[in-house]
């Protein structure tokens, strides 16, 4: 129970603090709707009217809230300016994808709670215009209006329609059929399904968001909500005069004609701001797109992994961050995230990438993989280059003890990190906050990461040359190895050097053993507080941060950070 | 986007739709509105399309990722062959029972979501997709061999004595005993 309230207990207060403001909203709106001015409005339409209106109010809120999760280059900015004060809060901006999912959970959920009562609004407003008979108050309410077409109730004004018509006939109709239909399309198609496995489906349906947003500020334009003016309520009392509906406006009476006007848009005032946040952030990627970068080496390593190397002026980064790539040549539109593998003190930036789709592909052509002899320069693809942006990694260094789990690719975010570890402690000098560092691998096999194992070799001989072999102390395991490999493994077991990678650390096969390792490490570090870090799969992120949790002991504490990607 | 398979995402959407169509339905019912009978009807085609779309269809190309529980599912929607395997019949079959929503407007979302599922699975059927099942495999374990189960009776066959026997100074390292006694310098 100890870690829990360090590891999760922000993002409860947030999630908590953003529920509490849509239930005030809702209740708030809701009661709103039941005070005098829209005494008449009730008497048509029963309580759908606030049934309607406090999930409208709800919606405005969460729409506001849902594009500012995605300005990654604002979240970087802000990442940045936080972190001096407090890292826990700079580690809630990871989850800002969760909380956009959230977001849009909550605005399907508002959006159904809407349709249903508008559909009864609807319908309730159709009867009150077609019982005709002039005792019927409703139907007396619907007559309001007809001479000037100002200062009627029912927005329906005829009984010649139908509910359907009127929908595709009145400004909020239209507007809300077509946001809904983009807000279904757009669901469905981030489904997990479609989303790991056809990005650009997911990619481009989402831009419908731009329909979404429109139809959403001219939905209220219409002003189809109405309720009695001011002034009309100041001469007519409805509690007085309601049940005398007979005698409006004649002579002797003191109750003349209500008088209803509609409601002004509110949305726009609510979604302005983030709009024009989210505008600025596209033109900041897109100015950062076209910045001149250069490719200056391509490598090609074994198992379909491409290396390249680049340099872009002024490009500034930390360890762990990513970059979106996007290749002209091969999409105009599409942006690929990678993390890069090159450390800050190194005079370039570089990317591994792996070869797995048709972007990918297409990359590995136009850089001349295929080709044998050596490229020209002028002869690779012009690429653009935007980011870099924050995760989690970047925190690294303000942990004493450190822990670093990879899982497969999730590997690639460590390189830069033990090669700026390299640099920083050797080359510059400094006084590096970090004591330990502690490094799992875990792969299936490690030929997909050849050049991983490289790095390491490359470093585990250059800490022995230093006398600085225990800084690091890492444990590859292999999770799946065929049994003709097992039996090489068993002969080399003597040998001194590991027979898979070739470095002094002996591999391991199967699944490290949590419990053990968690509990070694608080042993030989009471009172510090460790830093887990993890790039992998969703299973093994639950089970480390479970481990992070329960094993808090003599005051050390684990802090769990996780890749989202 | 080279190789999206569109029934992936046709199957979301109809999925979506008939929720969207049987909800719409049952608020039509519910209230009494005018037209309820489309409504019942939006119920009914509803909760068909979502019958009908739960099984997710094996992937051409990668794994397939099921829902839960849909096994009895498959099976059913298996059972019809042709009818469920082809797409044309499937795009065809949701155009069909979306146009009956569009005269109510409770079912009025439900029929416009249907049909653009209709289109999503029009387009799959062009590029000539069509529906498997997941079923389990159902290859036999991977049997071991019978005669692993006793040991053998006999010893394995080997050359006659005389070629078999082993150096003196090799003795200690030999795998099996000497056959007939050697010495030094033989």
């Amino acid at each position: 129970m100890g870690n829990f309230a360090a590891n999760e207990g922000l993002s409860i207060f947030v999630i908590l603090v953003w529920l509490g403001i849509n239930v005030f909203l809702f209740v708030h709106f809701y009661l709103a709707f039941l005070v005098e001015r829209y005494y008449y409005t009730r008497v048509i339409l029963g309580h759908a009217l606030s049934w309607a209106r406090a999930p409208a109010a709800c919606l405005n809120f969460n729409c506001m809230l849902i594009l500012l999760p995605v300005c990654r280059n604002l979240l970087s900015f802000l990442r940045g300016s936080i972190q001096y004060c407090s890292r826990t809060a700079a580690r809630q901006l990871d989850r800002n994808l969760t909380f956009h999912k959230l977001v849009a959970y909550m605005i399907a959920l508002h959006t159904a709670i809407h349709i249903i009562a508008h559909l009864f609004n609807f319908e309730r407003f159709m009867d009150s215009q077609l019982m005709i008979n002039s005792s019927y108050l409703p139907y007396v309410l619907s007559q309001i209006g007809n001479n000037d077409n100002r200062s009627y109730l029912n927005p329906i004004r005829t009984n010649e329609t139908n509910p359907t018509i009127v929908m595709f006939t009145t400004i909020a109709g239209l507007t809300g059929v077509v946001i809904t239909l983009a807000l279904i399309l757009i669901i469905t198609s981030s489904m997990e399904v479609i989303r790991r496995s056809y990005f650009e489906v997911f990619w481009f349906t989402h831009h419908l968001f731009i329909v979404f947003f429109i139809g959403l500020v001219l939905h209220g334009v219409g002003r189809i909500v109405r309720g009695q003016t001011i002034e009309s309520v100041k001469v007519h009392k409805p509690d007085e005069c309601h049940s005398r509906f007979e005698d409006w406006g004649k002579n002797g009476t003191d109750c003349p004609e209500p008088v209803f006007a509609g409601n002004p848009p509110m949305t726009w005032k609510w979604v302005v701001g983030p709009m024009i946040l989210y505008v600025c952030e596209r033109l900041v990627r897109f100015y950062r797109s076209q910045q001149k970068v250069v490719i200056t080496k391509v490598v090609m390593h074994p198992s379909k992994t491409l290396e390249l190397q680049m340099k872009k002026k002024g490009f500034k980064m930390e360890v762990g961050q990513y970059v979106f790539i996007k290749c002209p040549s091969i999409s105009q539109l599409e942006w690929h995230p990678f993390t890069l593998t090159s450390a800050p003190e190194e005079d370039h930036l570089s990317v591994h990438i792996r070869i797995v789709g048709d972007w990918t592909q297409a990359l590995y052509t136009a850089c001349g993989g295929d080709k044998t002899v050596v490229q020209d320069a002028w002869t690779l693809p012009k690429v653009a280059v935007d980011g870099p942006f924050g995760t989690a990694s970047e925190d690294v260094f303000r942990y004493e003890v450190v822990m670093l789990v990879g899982a497969g690719i999730g590997v690639t975010p460590f390189a830069s990190v033990l090669k700026s570890v390299w640099y920083k402690h050797v080359q510059e000098n400094k006084n590096v906050f970090t004591k330990k560092i502690y490094f799992y691998w875990l792969c299936p096999e490690t030929q997909a990461f050849e050049w991983f194992a490289d790095l390491l070799q490359s470093l585990e001989r250059q800490m022995m040359e230093k006398d600085m072999s225990d800084f690091l102390s890492y444990n590859i395991y292999l999770t799946r190895w065929k049994d003709a490999e097992a039996a090489h493994f068993r002969v080399q077991y003597e040998a001194e050097d590991d027979p898979i990678t070739g470095l002094k650390q002996k591999t391991r096969y199967g699944k490290p053993n949590w419990d053990n390792e968690f509990s070694a490490i608080a042993t030989q570090h009471p009172g510090s507080k460790v830093g887990v870090f993890l790039c992998g799969p969703t299973a093994l992120a639950t089970a480390l941060g479970k481990q992070c949790i329960s094993h808090t002991e003599s005051g050390t504490e684990f802090i769990f950070n996780k890749e989202n990607f | 986007m080279g190789k999206i398979e569109w029934a992936m995402w046709a199957n979301e959407q109809a999925l979506a739709a008939g929720l969207i169509y049987a909800t719409g339905g049952i608020v039509g019912v519910a209230g009494q509105f005018r037209g309820w009978q489309f409504a019942a009807f939006g119920i009914a085609a509803g909760v068909f399309v979502c019958l009908l779309e739960y099984p997710r269809s094996k992937r051409g190309k990668g794994t397939s990722v099921e829902r839960t529980g849909q096994y009895c599912f498959t099976v059913c929607v298996n059972a019809f062959g042709p009818l469920t395997r082809n797409y044309y019949v499937r795009a065809f079959l949701h155009a069909a029972l979306c146009v009956p929503g569009g005269f109510m407007l409770a079912t009025v979302l439900g029929c416009v979501c249907l049909g653009i599922a209709s289109l999503i699975y029009l387009s799959a059927a062009i590029h000539g997709e069509h529906w498997e099942p997941i079923l389990p495999r159902t290859e036999p374990p991977k049997r071991v061999g019978d005669s692993i189960k006793e040991p053998p009776q006999n010893p394995p066959p080997r050359p006659p004595p005389e070629l078999r026997r082993k150096k003196a100074d090799k003795l200690e390292t030999a795998a099996y005993d000497n056959p007939m006694s050697v010495t030094v310098n033989e």
